[in-house]
């Protein structure tokens, strides 16, 4: 046992029995060349939590394949970006340059997995982010060796929701987000999808990151005369919106609309009565009917004693598509552009969508989008069920995809809003 | 003589750097592609928290704002290269001017304070640098940040480019060594010791400090230079206030007012970093036992407690 061997050793007792988190890498001994990721999540840092669950997703994937995909063993290392994308970069490089790891995987604040795209386009890494939402990775800025496997792209879920709210007969919403890019994003494809079928976006707030007192955005909205509130908040963020609109009041007078994040179960997990009834849209929900969703919702929450949400589920999935496709190739994913083309060219069948999903001619994936509801389940949680479904949306939603690129990438300022 | 001598090292730059040079320049001989690199980056911050340390050590104010002035000067380059399409060697230039007018900009509202009125200033506009990149995002891109178009061909090559890190920093370890030993540099001790009676002896007390901060940014505009460079982008991370911090934690790891001991401080840290978080998510507690050890047992950093030993035994 050399020094490094026994340190990771070490460090893997001292780990588990001290903190209870589970941090080292896992490492195999076989014979077989095994095939090596690279797996980076906020471990540390203000999304630590939400880090933790994809960790918990990846896990349950290769554990259910006991470690070993098309006859090689598989040796996962994770490492943590603590959020910062500067340590992101460096343990990007650490695995590629110093642990030489097939291909890279994971991280969850876009300007981590920004930077890290930046790295793995100098150097043909394979990449792959079911997290990272940035709208460009897959529209404007595409690298070839990046891919979105059972990811998103950021404004591509609101849109079903912003057509849904125009059939309610909303003529009037104003819409509060986070004050970063991810939330220009989201809130661009409601805007643009909204005010396109004739809607009018009264108002559009924005508010910082860990705005703890919601009031005065509150109190701003109450005033104005609008039939529904789309909001896009985070985290804690979502959790104190929501808490703080149902204690002005507001709940039930304004129907509240949210992004797929403000009632991911990460949230509403601690949430009482203040979350019942928002409506928001998304890929999944783990209150669906459909058998094979419930039966991941059940293994997962066997596992990790909670309901999945979208961290653990998309990062479980888009390891089943890997993990599919590297079995199509019967192990040998040596020639990177050959592995880059079969993930690119294949459908994630099994997964815990129930429903095959493949990607559009961008690198982004087409899903059906529910919209849903948070209600409470038998078991007396909230969770998220579909209340109407729409088919095969893409990131480009009805325009034509040479069209839509013309546009500039969303901002504060750019909104897609078309005056009526 | 017999004090002399071994006070002499203390007192001469050129064995010290002889020590850095013959060290970092066959470290890249022995390690992998990535242990080359943390040792890079280990080069470029040691810069930064040696003209932190110009500060802190002769002059005796501790800067939070150097971050942001590095970040300045790493956005600068950036944004210069890749969203302009300019000439690195300009944008090189541009970086570094834009970090020693911001550097002066500071220095106009930090030269006449000293203590914790110092720390406090510098703290709030190393926060409003950090707020404008974040909220500029037409122009800094927002938290997402910049990406930058890559190294110039000749310093691509990873070697290279350490190797280039190595002179410029070694270069400027130098010049900032000559700085602080100079007649300049001891009149910043004085203002250290006691500004009003420096002020009584005619001295220009705070056009001295106007100079010296406005110098200490030129130094960190170069480390960050090379950060963008060494990292091709940028984002909020990079001038945020944990930049500054850290740059003052090494040089105080190292030891306050040795210059050379931000080599050891910036080592310290960047290592523990880097190893300890392979082990535990925990890392960041693992620092702060380490700074807790460290303001316990070597209170003047690592190098100024070998420097205290070294002195004693004679």
């Amino acid at each position: 046992m050399d020094r490094r061997r026994f340190l990771k050793n070490t460090g893997l007792i001292l780990a588990t029995s001290t903190t209870g988190v589970l941090s080292a890498p896992w490492v195999a001994r076989a014979q077989a060349a095994p095939i090596r990721i690279g797996f980076m999540a906020p471990l540390s840092g203000v999304v630590a939590a939400g880090g933790r669950e994809m960790v918990e997703g990846f896990n349950m994937y290769w554990e259910k394949k006991d470690h070993k995909i098309a006859g090689r063993p598989v040796e996962v290392i994770v490492e943590d970006d603590a959020g910062n994308p500067d340590t992101a970069l460096r343990k990007a490089r650490r695995l590629v340059e110093q642990e030489h790891v097939d291909f890279l995987f994971g991280n969850l604040l876009a300007n981590t997995g920004l930077a890290v795209a930046n790295y793995v386009k100098g150097n043909g890494v394979p990449y792959f982010i079911p997290i990272i939402a940035a709208d460009d990775l897959t529209q404007r800025h595409r690298i070839k060796n990046v891919v979105r496997v059972a990811g998103y792209t950021a404004s591509q879920m609101p849109r079903p929701l912003a057509d849904w709210a125009l059939k309610q007969g909303h003529k009037r919403i104003a819409t509060i987000s986070q004050d970063y890019t991810f939330g220009y994003e989201q809130c661009g494809g409601f805007s643009q999808v909204f005010t396109g079928g004739g809607g009018e976006i009264v108002a559009q707030l924005w508010n910082p990151l860990s705005t703890s007192d919601f009031s005065p955005y509150i109190g701003q909205l109450a005033g104005m005369e609008i039939d529904a509130v789309f909001a896009m908040e985070l985290g804690a963020d979502a959790a104190r919106f929501m808490k703080q609109y149902a204690n002005f009041g507001l709940k039930g007078r304004i129907p509240l609309l949210g992004a797929q994040n403000f009632t991911d179960q990460s949230v509403i997990r601690t949430l009482g009565t203040e979350c019942e009834g928002i409506i928001s849209s998304a890929h999944f929900a783990e209150g669906s009917d459909n058998p094979v969703t419930q039966k991941f919702v059940k293994a997962y929450q066997e596992k990790y004693n909670k309901l999945p949400s979208l961290y653990g589920f998309s990062v479980y999935s888009g390891a089943m598509w890997v993990g599919q496709v590297i079995e199509k190739l019967g192990g040998d994913i040596s020639d990177r552009d050959k592995f880059i083309d079969a993930v690119l060219h294949s459908e994630l069948t099994d997964s815990p969508l129930g429903r095959p999903v493949r990607f559009d001619d961008y690198g982004n994936p087409i899903y059906d989008v529910y919209i849903r509801k948070v209600v409470k389940n038998a078991e007396g949680k909230y969770w998220n069920v579909p209340i109407e479904t729409y088919p095969s949306v893409s990131q480009f939603w009805t325009y034509d995809p040479k069209e839509y690129l013309k546009q500039p990438l969303f901002s504060r300022e750019y909104q897609g809003i078309q005056k009526g | 003589m017999m004090a002399m001598g071994p006070l002499s090292i203390w007192r001469s730059p050129l064995i010290f750097l002889a020590i850095l040079a013959a060290i970092f320049g066959v470290l890249p001989l022995l390690i992998s592609q990535y242990r080359m690199s943390i040792a890079n980056e280990i080069l470029i911050f040691a810069l930064l928290a040696m003209s932190i340390d110009v500060l802190a050590g002769y002059a005796g104010r501790t800067s939070l704002g150097h971050g942001a002035i590095f970040g300045t000067a790493t956005y600068v380059i950036i944004y210069w290269t890749a969203n302009l399409g300019g000439s690195p060697w300009i944008g090189c230039l541009l970086a570094i001017a834009a970090a020693v007018l911001m550097a002066a900009a500071f220095a106009l509202f930090a030269m006449r304070v000293s203590g914790v009125y110092f720390v406090l200033i510098t703290l709030a506009l190393g926060m409003i640098v950090w707020g404008v990149c974040l909220r500029w995002s037409n122009v800094t891109g927002g938290e997402n940040g910049i990406r930058g178009s890559g190294r110039p061909d000749i310093i691509a090559d990873p070697f290279v480019f350490y190797y280039v890190t190595l002179a410029v920093v070694l270069f400027f370890a130098f010049v900032i060594w000559r700085f602080v030993h100079s007649p300049f540099g001891l009149s910043l001790c004085g203002i250290r010791d006691s500004e009003s009676r420096m002020r009584s002896l005619g001295y220009g007390t705070t056009l001295h400090m106007f100079l010296a901060f406005t110098i200490t940014g030129f130094f960190s505009g170069i480390a960050g230079v090379l950060y963008a460079f060494f990292n091709n982008f940028v984002s909020p991370s990079t001038v945020e206030l944990s930049q500054s911090v850290e740059g003052l934690l090494m040089a105080i790891v190292g030891g306050v007012g040795t210059i050379f001991g931000a080599f050891l401080g910036s080592a310290a840290i960047i290592l523990l970093e880097n190893v300890v978080s392979q082990y535990t998510a925990r890392w960041p507690m693992v620092l702060g036992f380490m700074f807790i050890g460290i303001m316990i047992f070597a209170p003047q950093g690592i190098l100024g407690a070998l420097k205290r030993q070294a002195t004693r035994k004679l």
